[in-house]
């Protein structure tokens, strides 16, 4: 199984990874192999079977709204590449 | 003192037969010569690590030593860890310096351990090798031509190879059980939410657990009594007392029934672990034990299931190395889409995008239903088949993984090979239950590990039967050769 060159480019495109040109048969070949495998779970018998999203059935816990985290502006962002007066900057946008 | 256990180091520290300055020296004397063969730990922290030694000794003369004073431990490199390089062994975090620590560093540094550095792994923690590490494969120290497992092979390999009594570690699929077992240490898995996951860089997040490494079940008693905890902090971390686990593995084990699945013994695993792990079933038998054969039908679709959601839940949680507020960003992007798209292109390696781009396929529209929906009808009927064996018996025990460590390179360029080393270990994953790997015999000088799976929260039940076994069977103190 391979999955077609516009489906890897639009997979490419919504995951936001550049995928090289001359590399897209074998991505595509791998990815192919990937599902073959994960298609296995068509054969299961899943009729009235609830889908299991988390391990312990739990609920989003609540708690007060209270202010709990001080704000570390300053500390976050000198983890970025690129700053400037408490702003990410990223290349130009808008035109 | 290498050689002692984390048990045995709490002794001589608090009786004063030498101090946590010089068993720290010891062991960053050991990394320093030893570790250029392993590549097991990636960054040292020496002097942090004498500095909070010396504060160690302070206190353990002062008399008011919390329980694990003045021991020295790695944190595998996924573990956020203030003002320390947390690089989840990638590219995209390789100047990443966290402004905070993981909840599971706070509480080993609370319980008083000093921390020597950080360890190797699997890219993002994905892969059953480490040979996706951004920083190099690590060597499995009973064979260095051979894998030490993955993704916390760093976390194993040094505990195997003696550089620190023991280590944290993260298991989404078999990540501590796989290593443990291909390294010849004992590791373990607790249950989903009982080890806090803030600040432990997200792979798959309803499958992401942390845990301990050690070279005996007492000492992963030990510092797992540290690390879980409750934590607000992570909203699936189950809110539920931390009981000693130490003060229970006296506890015979007459009487206890053990689930023996025939799925984990079909075609596909290697004849000499078969005969390892059947032995220590014998001898667990021997010890008063009770063998029940037990079926957990579903388990050849675990690693289907495994495939669609862990990467699903990657996709997702890696959106965020976007290049714009931490970690690697591209050189020159032309425009805001190009510096995305070449940042990740560039930032994560081959196995990484695959999976991303995996995850991607199977939640756009059109496929969501097929595959995620599918996957997680298939996990309820996973949980169902562990949930039935356990109406019937105690603990459920089986082989870690298919064969001992693989050559590098030995499983060529299909993922899908690799991805089948987990067969046995993804299925607890995807219920959430707590699995742990106890070393149990030798295949070419190679190591085997005897898997043990609990139900949910009995981790000191795991321990207590980990704990009797190993004080019969002698194969969690071998140790690869030129290690002592």
């Amino acid at each position: 199984m391979s999955i077609e060159r516009h489906e890897i480019e639009k997979l490419a495109t919504l995951a936001r990874i550049a995928i090289d040109d001359s590399t897209i048969n074998e991505v595509s070949e791998r990815l192919g192999s990937v599902l073959e495998l994960v298609d296995q779970l068509q054969a299961a018998d899943t009729s009235g079977i609830d889908a299991m999203s988390h391990p312990m059935q739990a609920t989003q816990r609540l708690r007060e709204d209270e202010v709990t985290e001080l704000n570390q502006r300053e500390a976050l962002q000198a983890t970025s590449p690129d700053t400037e007066d408490g702003l990410f900057l990223v290349p130009k946008v808008i035109e | 003192m290498h050689n002692l256990t984390i048990a045995e180091l709490i002794r001589g520290l608090q009786s004063k037969e030498f101090t946590s300055v010089e068993l720290t020296q010891h062991f960053l004397d050991r990394i320093g010569s030893l570790n250029p063969a392993y590549n097991a730990v990636i960054t040292v922290t020496a002097e942090q690590a004498l500095k909070a030694a010396a504060a160690a000794d302070q206190r353990l003369a002062a008399g008011n030593a919390p329980a694990l004073c003045g021991v020295p431990m790695l944190h595998k490199d996924i573990f956020c860890t203030n003002g320390v390089r947390t690089s989840c062994g990638s590219k995209m975090l390789d100047n990443f310096i966290p402004p905070y620590n993981a909840t599971v560093v706070e509480n080993f540094e609370a319980a008083g351990a000093v921390v020597l550095g950080k360890t190797n792994m699997d890219e993002f923690a994905m892969g059953s090798s480490n040979e996706t590490s951004f920083y190099g494969p690590v060597q499995n120290p009973w064979d260095t031509d051979c894998v030490p497992g993955g993704s916390s092979g760093g976390s194993a390999a040094a505990v195997a190879a003696r550089l620190a009594p023991g280590a944290t570690a993260t298991d989404t699929g078999g990540s501590i059980r796989q290593p443990a077992a291909l390294c010849g240490i004992t590791g373990l898995k607790p249950t989903y939410g009982r080890v806090s996951r803030w600040g432990m860089i997200a792979f798959a997040s309803s499958l992401d657990q942390g845990g301990p490494m050690a070279r005996t079940a007492e000492d992963c008693a030990i510092m797992l009594s540290c690390m879980a905890s409750f934590d607000d902090k992570d909203s699936t971390c189950i809110d539920r007392e931390v009981p000693d686990y130490s003060a229970t593995l006296g506890q015979d084990i007459k009487g206890l029934r053990i689930g023996v699945p025939s799925e984990y013994f079909s075609e596909g695993l290697d004849p000499g672990t078969e005969k390892a792990v059947r032995a220590a079933l014998a001898e667990l038998e021997a010890q008063g034990a009770e063998l029940v054969e037990i079926s957990l039908p579903n388990t050849g679709l675990s690693v289907p299931a495994y495939y669609v959601i862990a990467p699903a839940e990657a996709s997702a949680n890696l959106s965020r190395f976007d290049g714009v507020k931490y970690g690697y960003r591209c050189e020159d992007p032309k425009d805001l889409q190009d510096l995305y798209t070449r940042t990740r292109a560039e930032g994560f390696g081959e196995e990484v995008q695959r999976r991303i781009l995996i995850g991607t396929y199977c939640l756009s529209a059109g496929y969501y239903d097929a595959y995620y929906g599918k996957a997680q009808q298939v996990r309820q009927l996973i949980q169902q088949d562990f949930e039935k064996a356990f109406a019937s018996v105690d603990v459920i025990m089986g082989p870690t993984c298919p064969s001992p460590a693989f050559k590098f390179g030995s499983k060529g360029d299909d993922p899908v090979a690799m991805y089948l080393e987990d067969i046995y270990t993804i299925a607890t994953n995807l219920a959430g239950l707590p699995g742990m790997s106890v070393p149990c015999g030798m295949v070419d000088n190679k190591p085997v590990g005897l898997q043990i799976i609990g139900n949910y929260f009995d981790e000191a039940r795991m321990l207590n039967v980990a704990h009797q076994y190993q004080q019969v069977t002698d194969w969690h103190s071998a140790a690869p050769e030129g290690i002592l």
